[in-house]
């Protein structure tokens, strides 16, 4: 079984602070880490190798310090790195970033593409949908689980908002993945000592089937019109009441503000 | 000269700090309180590699260096002095010795089990009557053709009981002094070989601490490490590695007072401000800084030649002695700057006030760190 892991870099959001007069993040001095779905997914695709003999691939659109992320997954036990890097990516969209996504994985064998749901930078969870869509391929997405039976069916365990689903997938699709699927192993310490020996394999845009005007900012659709710091809510009040009180509260909250 | 980390340090630095972080320090002042060994951090340290470090892939190990493992001690000392202990006794003083002085054989048998984790080590030198004056061994081996008969006991030694594996020195001829003391890998349940009482410690307390004591017991004859009569140098060179253990775990535990102390004093507010913003803070905390970051580079410096095969005897003598007086002095200063709550144990600092102790005391006393270091002076 051939498996591709979709991955991305992001700033550790957890570290983060927006500019005040700007609403926009600053990244200055913010460590890049590898984004917390798409490392479920890795451990998911990692696991599969363990019981499975499955070939990992590891592949990410960025900048050529994503790097950094593709040596992780070599040190957490990934066959294969790709990095797609190329001056033409610049200013995607999640259209550009699935197009070119896509292309690549049209030159990787593969039985599976995994990918996390969202990246905590820009959490719109539309890339890896949209990959599926170029590729058509069916889709899985807010995967928490995964079995193989060794032969043919993958059982899937999908979130979602009333709770979730059980699905059993045959063949080739696409999985999004939440980190909350598994805790991620931690690299090896032997993995850590080749990482930087392994071949890393770099593809610019030349070297994927995609046209040129639906790559990058030319072909991002999505004009970012402005961002802005949503307003704190100051803190709720809580009443420890039995229900009917609590209605009794709440429709007079409600007559208060006018709204009913 | 360059002091930057290389880009498997820096990797590694990003892997042990998010593991010390989640999977180390929730366990600390537990494992400090029940005096419980932490075998369930033994094992996920096992599973990525942190206890076979310094050891050829060949071997079993992770072909890592010195400077990494030291760093690992560092690390994990930095939120629990009892787990950076458990790694460093393990690597330096039974891992080391049987990869620098074992045959192939010995290598073959030993060093896979032990880099895998699947079997911690332990050394055993120290004695009742015989501490600093390490050549008063009594702890005898007699040669009985087909093995060796060793009677005696060792007294406070780290991992005893969970180790399978124990580097335990003995007279094989009491006439010679020192040239008469020879090595020996000794396992777990070997006839005549037993535990004995576990110490209650001021620290490190979730480490294991235990007498161990022979009664005729029998060692195959196979299992002498280095050559016979050669056992106190073994055990000084193993010693000399393990120091630079001991310094990481010491430079660790101060670095975590730091931690500590720089997040409290910035939160607690007295007359009105932050007491990270009085002056008598910000200068004494200055001064503490600069001796952290000083042991930090007679650490790194030590391992560095260790991992380049230079001497580094006395460095190692200096990196424990330094960052041993640091932590101490670190931690006490910063049980001070917590005030009545540092003595609680609501907060970790008396707790690593506690574990920063032993660093003077084990692996060679600071007295005898001076003594290292004077020797080469005068030599």
């Amino acid at each position: 079984m051939k498996i591709v892991v979709c991955i991305k870099q992001v700033p550790d959001t957890t570290e983060i602070k927006i500019n005040p007069a700007t609403g926009t993040l600053i990244r200055d001095g913010v460590p890049s880490i590898m984004n917390p779905d798409d490392k479920g997914g890795l451990e998911m695709a990692l696991r599969l190798k363990e019981q499975y003999n499955a070939h990992v691939t590891v592949i990410t659109m960025g900048p050529p310090q994503a790097e950094a992320i593709l040596r992780e997954a070599f040190a957490m036990g990934v066959d294969r790195a790709i990095l797609l890097t190329d001056r033409k990516f610049a200013g995607a969209d999640t259209l550009a970033t699935s197009n070119a996504l896509a292309g690549a994985l049209r030159r990787i064998d593969h039985d599976l593409i995994i990918a996390g749901r969202q990246a905590i930078d820009g959490d719109t969870a539309q890339v890896g949908p949209q990959m599926a869509e170029h590729l058509k391929l069916p889709q899985v997405s807010y995967v928490t689980d995964l079995k193989y039976d060794g032969k043919k069916y993958f059982t899937i365990k999908k979130e979602t908002e009333e709770g979730y689903q059980i699905l059993e997938v045959e063949g080739t699709c696409v999985l999004t993945v939440l980190a909350s699927a598994n805790q991620a192993r931690y690299m090896s310490v032997a993995g850590i000592m080749t990482a930087f020996d392994r071949e890393m394999e770099i593809w610019s845009a030349d070297m994927i089937d995609v046209e040129e005007v639906k790559l990058g900012l030319s072909g991002s659709p999505t004009r970012v019109k402005k961002s802005f710091t949503k307003a704190q809510k100051g803190a709720g009040q809580v009443f420890e009441v039995d229900a009917e009180e609590a209605v009794g509260i709440i429709t007079s909250k409600l007559k208060e503000k006018f709204i009913i | 000269m360059d002091f930057s980390l290389t880009k498997q340090e820096e990797l590694f630095m990003q892997m042990i700090r998010s593991f010390a972080e989640n999977e180390v320090k929730p366990l600390a002042a537990d494992i400090d309180d029940q005096e419980r060994f932490p075998m369930e951090t033994v094992e996920k340290m096992a599973k990525i590699g942190l206890m076979g470090i310094p050891v050829p892939v060949e071997y079993g190990g992770q072909g890592g260096t010195n400077q990494i493992y030291s760093m690992a001690v560092e690390e994990l000392s930095r939120v629990c002095g009892t787990t950076g202990v458990i790694v460093s006794a393990h690597t330096s003083l039974c891992v080391a010795p049987i990869l620098e002085n074992g045959t192939e054989e010995q290598k073959m048998k030993y060093l896979p089990k032990l880099a895998s984790g699947e079997w911690i080590g332990a050394f055993g030198l120290t004695e009742p009557n015989a501490g600093t004056d390490a050549a008063m061994q009594q702890t005898t081996a007699v040669d009985a053709g087909d093995k060796w008969i060793l009677n005696g006991s060792k007294i406070f030694i780290t991992n005893a009981g969970y180790a399978h594996v124990y580097i335990v020195m003995a007279m094989t001829d009491k006439s010679l002094g020192t040239k008469g003391i020879s090595a020996f890998i000794v396992e777990k349940g070997m006839k005549g070989f037993s535990f004995g009482k576990k110490e209650k410690k001021m620290g490190i307390r979730g480490s294991a601490t235990c007498e161990l004591i022979f009664e005729n017991c029998e060692v195959p004859k196979e299992n002498l490490l280095g050559t016979l009569g050669k056992g106190f140098g073994i055990a000084m060179k193993t010693l000399d590695g393990g120091r630079i253990g001991i310094a990481a775990q010491a430079l660790g535990i101060a670095q975590g007072a730091m931690d500590e102390t720089i997040k409290y004093t910035k939160e607690r507010k007295q007359f009105g401000k932050a007491i990270a913003a009085f002056q008598n803070t910000q200068f004494q905390m200055a001064d503490l800084e600069t001796k952290v970051q000083a042991a930090r580079l007679l650490v790194r410096s030590a391992a560095f030649k260790k991992d380049s095969g230079l001497p580094y005897s006395a460095d190692a003598a200096m990196c424990k002695l330094f960052a041993a007086e640091t932590a101490m002095e670190v931690t006490t200063k910063a049980v001070q700057f917590h005030g009545g709550y540092g003595y609680t144990r609501e907060y970790p600092i008396e707790r690593m006030m506690r574990d920063a102790k032993i660093t003077e005391i084990y692996e060679g006393t600071s007295e005898v760190q001076r003594m290292v270091i004077a020797a080469k002076l005068f030599k």
